[in-house]
């Protein structure tokens, strides 16, 4: 497969992630899905994010059979698409988180992807102004359609390590990632946890060993407490679904639930301070 | 007669050159274009570890010989195989035989594959399987072989199904195994295969996931396949043997397609025989009420492997329909989708009321009643039958029996209030 080097194109994720760490922080990654609870609510959300302090949004497409999704974001997922969510929104979505000059990535199942056409998804992709993709269902393995387009599009390409990932295996997914490298703390499923694997640490070494640039560490952090622990080894901390728990009021104010939100970002972004 | 196969395409992914003669040599990880890996990085080392522990296994003469032993003296084989002629009295007079899958422990052919898993489950040391079902044939044959090798067992099954199909669900849990019920998604099987993933990939160090067709990424197609493909072995001997010949056409139903690859595969180099696998129909392919994933889908991605599948135009998995709880998947396995597009083998629909119609036929002619899911076969070898003409010789998989059929049959015949079936 032939691939340039993914270091010429310059990296709107690994650039936010560098630019954390020269104010001494890790990056902080926060995950929405767009179209929970709404298509309008989860854009305010993400700009909310971005706002108290979020470095690199990513925006979940949603899909019907999230296989490395826990509970909270499966049943938001589902919530979205039995709302009317389409892959259109995302991009829209996409135009106004990025419109606040933080990177925004697409996390997305790589159905929709092939559906929409990997060429013409990326295309649209950085017409919106988004950074490029987490593929958490493709591996580099079967990626060659993307590694070429996102070469072609400037877009980062961001694939999961895991801790059962072999030294060679590291050393493929880490040469073929643009941007960062995402960690999953544990083997396991997204969710917040009480407390985030100890393998982690192990991961991201053993990671940077393999060649990586920059490793972030996600799938179980829901606290200020729990991202500055990882901050200490980590280049960035990926939050999920903490920070979709708190879209998921029981009273349905939309308004209460964004200022839920905006406080764990903000606890966030004091944990992520090294 | 169709034509004659055509052979690989020069450079396919995973065909070995001097395999290019032979269709049934082609192993995955790609079928032409189809099959592959789309995983989660975190299963990536537990399929490594599966395929290699299934490549060395499968010419492990002792395996083998474990295997075998099992499939003689617990499962039942070979299993018979049996003629029909007063169901082919409605069949344009074509001989119509039947691969008595129904006849082994447990009720379908879903037990062949599973006591291969469950041995490879021992030789690499892990200690609990899991397991999707639909209908519970799956679950069922996977609880009987943990039981069988003192395996723990989970089994997960849509909430939907277990409501369906209450009786397998007490079955499993006689035979000592946790059956989980799966309240996401569409609360069908592909949200049950949803859920096992999940648990496989939280829990791979101990566990082992027992697939149960020939879906999913590699290497269960092949894998699956592999241990199907004793109904086809046996099946043409046993053909041979009672006509002297092989027969015109191969009917299986096809769901994920576990029963139509193990009878089609060993006829893939007989170029002269008809393969023909019977999609659910439902309530009919121009209504969104079906599961005829290769006559009226579109190629994607769905768990784990690239084939074809239900899927809207964002490439959200669209919700299937079949009166059989084991057809109603809106995928199938990568290798169909590959003969498919290739010509080798052909899919065509049946629907609900056709397979109910022959579903009533077998038991009234031949004293057989048949799982609803081969009920398609059956109604689909009734159409072959008028086709092909009087003498031509057409082998049917009778994947699996009815047992687990009845309340839906009495309920589609309205039985219960004593009117009756009229023949």
């Amino acid at each position: 497969m032939s691939q340039p080097d993914a270091a010429a194109v310059p990296s709107r994720s690994g650039a936010a992630i560098d630019a954390a760490a020269a104010r001494g922080a890790a990056a902080l990654v926060g995950y929405l899905p767009v179209g929970f609870p709404d298509v309008d609510t989860s854009i305010a959300a993400a700009r909310a994010m971005v706002a108290e302090g979020v470095d690199v949004v990513e925006l979940g497409l949603p899909y019907s059979d999230p296989g490395m999704d826990g509970e909270v974001i499966q049943d938001a997922v589902q919530q979205a698409l039995d709302a009317g969510t389409r892959t259109r929104h995302v991009l829209r979505a996409v135009e106004e988180v990025a419109a606040t000059g933080a990177a925004v990535l697409v996390m997305s199942y790589w159905n929709p992807i092939l559906r929409y056409g990997v060429e013409r998804f990326s295309r649209d992709l950085a017409a919106a102004g988004g950074a490029g993709l987490i593929t958490p269902d493709l591996i580099p393995d079967e990626a060659g359609e993307w590694l070429a387009a996102s070469d072609a599009h400037g877009l980062d390409r961001v694939f999961l390590v895991a801790p059962s990932s072999t030294p060679e295996r590291l050393k493929r997914t880490a040469a073929a990632c643009r941007g960062f490298v995402y960690a999953a703390s544990t083997m396991g499923v997204t969710g917040a946890r009480a407390a985030v694997g100890a393998r982690a640490e192990e991961l991201v070494a053993a990671t940077r060993a393999a060649g990586a640039e920059r490793v972030c560490v996600g799938l179980g952090v829901s606290n200020g407490a729990q991202a500055h622990e990882i901050a200490r080894y980590a280049d960035g901390v990926i939050v999920g679904s903490a920070l979709v728990r708190t879209l998921k009021r029981a009273d349905g104010d939309g308004r209460a639930a964004i200022g839920d939100l905006r406080a764990l970002v903000a606890d966030l972004a004091s944990g992520v301070q090294r | 007669m169709s034509a004659q196969p055509p052979s690989t395409p020069a450079g396919a992914p995973g065909v070995e050159a001097s395999a290019a003669e032979s269709l049934a040599a082609v192993t995955g990880p790609y079928f032409g274009e189809f099959g592959g890996r789309f995983v989660p990085e975190a299963l990536v080392a537990a399929l490594d570890e599966l395929d290699a522990a299934w490549s060395a296994a499968k010419d492990d003469p002792g395996f083998v010989a474990e295997l075998d032993h099992l499939h003689r003296t617990y499962t039942g084989r070979p299993s018979i195989i049996t003629e029909v002629p007063r169901f082919a009295a409605h069949a344009g007079g074509a001989r119509i035989i039947l691969k008595r899958e129904d006849l082994n422990h447990t009720g379908s052919h879903k037990i062949n594959n599973v006591l291969g898993q469950a041995l490879l489950t021992r030789r690499i040391g892990k200690t609990r399987v899991i397991a999707e079902t639909g209908a519970g044939q799956h679950g069922v044959a996977t609880a009987t072989a943990a039981a069988l090798m003192d395996l723990e067992c989970t089994i997960y099954m849509g909430e939907e199904d277990t409501r369906r199909q209450a009786l397998n669900v007490a079955r499993m849990r006689l035979l000592g195994a946790t059956v989980v019920s799966v309240t996401t998604g569409s609360r069908t099987l592909k949200d049950a295969i949803n859920e096992a993933f999940r648990d496989w990939v939280t829990n791979v160090e101990s566990t082992n996931y027992v697939f149960g067709t020939v879906a999913g990424p590699h290497p269960f197609p092949s894998m699956v396949r592999d241990l199907q493909k004793i109904i086809g072995i046996e099946a043409r001997q046993q053909v041979l043997d009672l006509t002297g010949r092989l027969p015109d056409a191969v009917a299986a139903c096809v769901g994920g397609g576990s029963n139509a690859i193990g009878i089609f595969h060993a006829f893939l180099d007989d170029p002269g025989v008809r393969l023909v696998g019977f999609e659910a129909g439902g309530e009919g392919v121009d209504t969104p009420r079906h599961a005829a994933t290769i006559t009226s889908g579109s190629a994607g991605v769905l768990h784990g492997a690239r084939s074809y599948m239900l899927q809207d135009e964002d490439g959200q998995t669209m919700e299937s329909h079949s009166i059989s709880a084991g057809l109603d998947y809106p995928g199938v396995g990568p290798e169909h989708s590959w003969l498919s597009m290739i010509g080798r083998a052909e899919y065509r629909p049946v629907t609900d009321a056709e397979a109910m119609e022959a579903f009533r036929l077998l038991c009234r002619t031949e004293g057989i009643i048949p799982a609803i899911e081969s009920a398609h076969a059956l109604a689909g070898a009734l159409v072959l039958g008028r086709e092909l003409g009087p003498d031509s010789v057409i082998l049917v998989n009778l994947s699996g029996r009815g047992d687990k059929d009845v309340a839906t049959a009495a309920e589609w015949f309205d039985l219960l209030d004593g009117k009756g079936v009229t023949a």
